[in-house]
């Protein structure tokens, strides 16, 4: 078979975490780019073995947060003390102490949002159609069950089929298929 | 090169300090999967349905109370004047105070690097999701005419009015409301990779897609589950102070008054430290009789109820600590109506609402020092429920007895509910349990890619994950 337009890439089964990690560890030093390892819970260390920068979802709570604390005290200024003010009890009209729990409040739901959006972006999901979840080793009692699976995808700039299901073999790799896209 | 790695291996562990496996039986990835996933799975055992449909009918009395509460009144309940707070606002606190066990273990303890939470955090944290619904009942309805509600959102009335927000009521509202997306959120976001556990295991077509459209396209790759952690941290490090701030939100509708009984700065902290006690109560509630019906001895450990009553224990002292702090800034205040006030709890007309609070909070947690008692799961159900009854009487205590006997004696009354409030908040029970219900027969009631992750054969540094143990690349 020679390179098609229509391969996904190549899916290797690994049988521990340790040997993901260590494979893990060769395809980043030879230097591919798209690539990924697929796992049924996160492996601690697997970041920096992948070569990961820290994930910038924190930018995405840390706006969410300013933004929902900006908005609560804006608008309790808005309302209170300036679209209709009422005298309450000889309290000022507004003031940050007794407009802070709402705004508070607005911070922590804006920065979850953030945080729960940011994370769907970057991971760009939802994506109901991927190429992995139609192939049979991978979702029946694979990738979510108790496998460890690593995929070189054909969209790499290095990617060479058979150098590739050559050089994962190497790496201990078992199963070595290509996924169609 | 063997000395060099001996070196380096840690020191062993003294056989007295070694802590249980969170996983007995060297329990296999696979297994997790099969057992957790399979309780969502199949048809449903006898004993779910027979404790469905006495739920579900107790459901549908809460939605005939509060048809007949919201068409006739808010006076078929028994708030009257002087006590025109009672059972509502008592359960509403309950019921929200419950719901703080849930955060605790998921956000508090994550933080805390416990890694005993994974096996209790999804099922505390749909407890939390369904009692904080339970709770929100109470003020929406308590209002009377609760078409008026939206006047609660930051919506200008009919005459151009805003809400106002000098009231700790508006703070309360932003602090329920956010409390329950953020609950949700969270429990969404972790149930994201089991839910794709749940689409490729699913056999059926209507599965496969209603878990697939939830489970968001979830794969598990691990360019995902990097955004995927961080988020999860930053999400407890946003729950943490959300779940402190609730109850004292909801405790400064008291302390913010005047009233005396009501009127103290110790309530934000003693609140919190009721809730949690309260919730812990909650979940050995229910999780002691669900690990047996359910068979998940080996994920839900004794030494996970262990724990839980320790954390109980705790935090009932904390409580009991705060009952005699208020007592003694009672006589220390030297105000003759703080003095009568705390009098009039323990030797008023409610004297046994008092005493029955310190004994269930205060008295009965304290065989929680005890081993074997944690250890027996039938003194530990009926510990748990008794906390349960306790913190209830807790509210009622601060509420009905703070109300009925305020500074004017003509001001005077004796509280009574009615047979709608009794009903009512029995069926309150009703829609908790019928969510909870629903909830483990249809998506895992424990979060198994986190268990995962906690056993040895998931840790790539643990030989059972493949580690080779001299260090070297792999030969």
């Amino acid at each position: 078979m020679n390179e098609s337009a229509k391969s996904f890439g190549v899916l290797a089964e690994f049988a521990t975490p340790a040997d993901l990690m260590h494979a893990a560890e060769k395809v980043r030093d030879a230097g591919y780019q798209r690539w990924d390892v697929y796992t049924p819970f996160p492996v601690h260390g697997m970041d920096h073995a992948m070569g990961l920068k820290n994930s910038k979802v924190g930018w995405f709570a840390f706006l969410g947060g300013l933004t929902g604390y900006t908005t609560g005290m804006l608008m309790i200024w808005y309302m209170n003390a300036h679209d209709y003010p009422i005298v309450v009890g000889g309290k000022p009209m507004f003031s940050p102490f007794s407009a802070f729990p709402p705004s508070y409040e607005l911070t922590i739901l804006l920065g979850a949002f953030g945080a729960l959006g940011g994370m769907l972006i970057l991971n760009r999901l939802p994506r109901w159609h991927h190429p992995l979840l139609k192939h049979p080793r991978f979702i029946n009692r694979g990738a979510s069950h108790d496998k460890f699976f690593l995929v070189i995808e054909a969209s790499d700039p290095k990617y060479d089929e058979r150098a590739v299901k050559e050089f994962l073999a190497a790496l201990g790799g078992r199963n070595i298929e290509v996924v169609e896209e | 090169m063997a000395e060099v790695a001996a070196s380096m291996m840690p020191p062993p562990v003294p056989k007295e300090l070694e802590r249980p496996p969170l996983v007995l039986n060297q329990r296999s990835l696979g297994w997790i999967s099969d057992h957790i996933a399979g309780i969502a799975e199949g048809k449903a055992p006898l004993w779910w349905w027979l404790a469905f449909v006495p739920s579900f009918l107790m459901f549908l009395l809460l939605i005939a109370m509060l048809a007949y509460q919201i068409s006739t009144g808010v006076g078929v309940w028994g708030n009257h004047h002087p006590t025109m707070w009672g059972w509502d606002i008592i359960n509403f606190v309950w019921w929200i105070g419950i719901g703080h066990a849930g955060t605790l273990i998921s956000a508090i303890l994550f933080l805390l690097r416990q890694r005993w939470r994974t096996a209790v955090n999804r099922a505390a944290e749909a407890m939390t999701i369904f009692a904080v619904m339970c709770a929100g009942i109470y003020p929406a309805v308590h209002v009377g005419r609760v078409w008026f509600d939206w006047y609660l959102f930051p919506i200008p009335n009919a005459n151009g009015i805003w809400p106002q927000f000098r009231s700790p009521l508006m703070w309360d509202v932003f602090a329920v409301s956010t409390y329950f997306t953020v609950s949700v959120l969270f429990w969404y976001m972790g149930l994201i990779p089991d839910l794709a556990v749940m689409r490729d295991r699913a056999r059926t077509r209507f599965r496969q897609i209603v878990y697939g459209l939830l489970a968001l396209g979830w794969t598990g790759a691990n360019r995902h589950w990097t955004n995927y952690e961080k988020a999860y941290l930053i999400l407890a490090g946003l729950s943490t102070p959300l779940v402190l701030s609730v109850h004292s939100i909801v405790s400064l509708d008291f302390a913010v008054s005047q009233l005396p009984g009501w009127h103290t700065t110790i309530f934000p902290p003693y609140f919190v430290a009721g809730a949690i006690f309260s919730g812990f109560g909650m979940v050995l509630t229910l999780l002691v009789p669900l690990r047996k019906l359910c068979r998940l001895e080996d994920v839900i450990t004794m030494r996970h109820i262990d724990v839980m009553c320790k954390v109980t224990l705790a935090t009932g002292s904390i409580v009991g600590y705060a009952y005699a702090m208020e007592f003694f800034i009672a006589w220390y205040s030297g105000s003759p109506y703080e003095r009568f006030a705390f009098l009039n709890r323990a030797l008023g007309p409610y004297w046994w609402g008092y005493w029955l609070m310190l004994i269930c909070n205060v008295a009965v947690p304290q065989l929680f020092w005890f081993r074997r008692v944690r250890q027996n799961l039938w003194l530990v159900f009926v510990i748990s429920i008794l906390v349960n009854i306790g913190m209830w009487f807790e509210r009622f205590v601060i509420i009905v007895i703070s109300l009925h006997r305020e500074f004017l004696p003509a001001n005077w009354g004796y509280y009574m509910p009615t047979w709608v409030d009794v009903a009512t908040f029995l069926g309150t029970f009703g829609l908790f349990f019928t969510m909870f219900l629903l909830f483990m027969r249809f998506l895992p009631m424990i979060a198994i890619s986190e268990v995962k992750g906690v056993t040895p054969q998931a840790d790539p540094h643990h030989p059972l994950g493949g580690a080779k143990l001299h260090g070297g690349a792999a030969s």
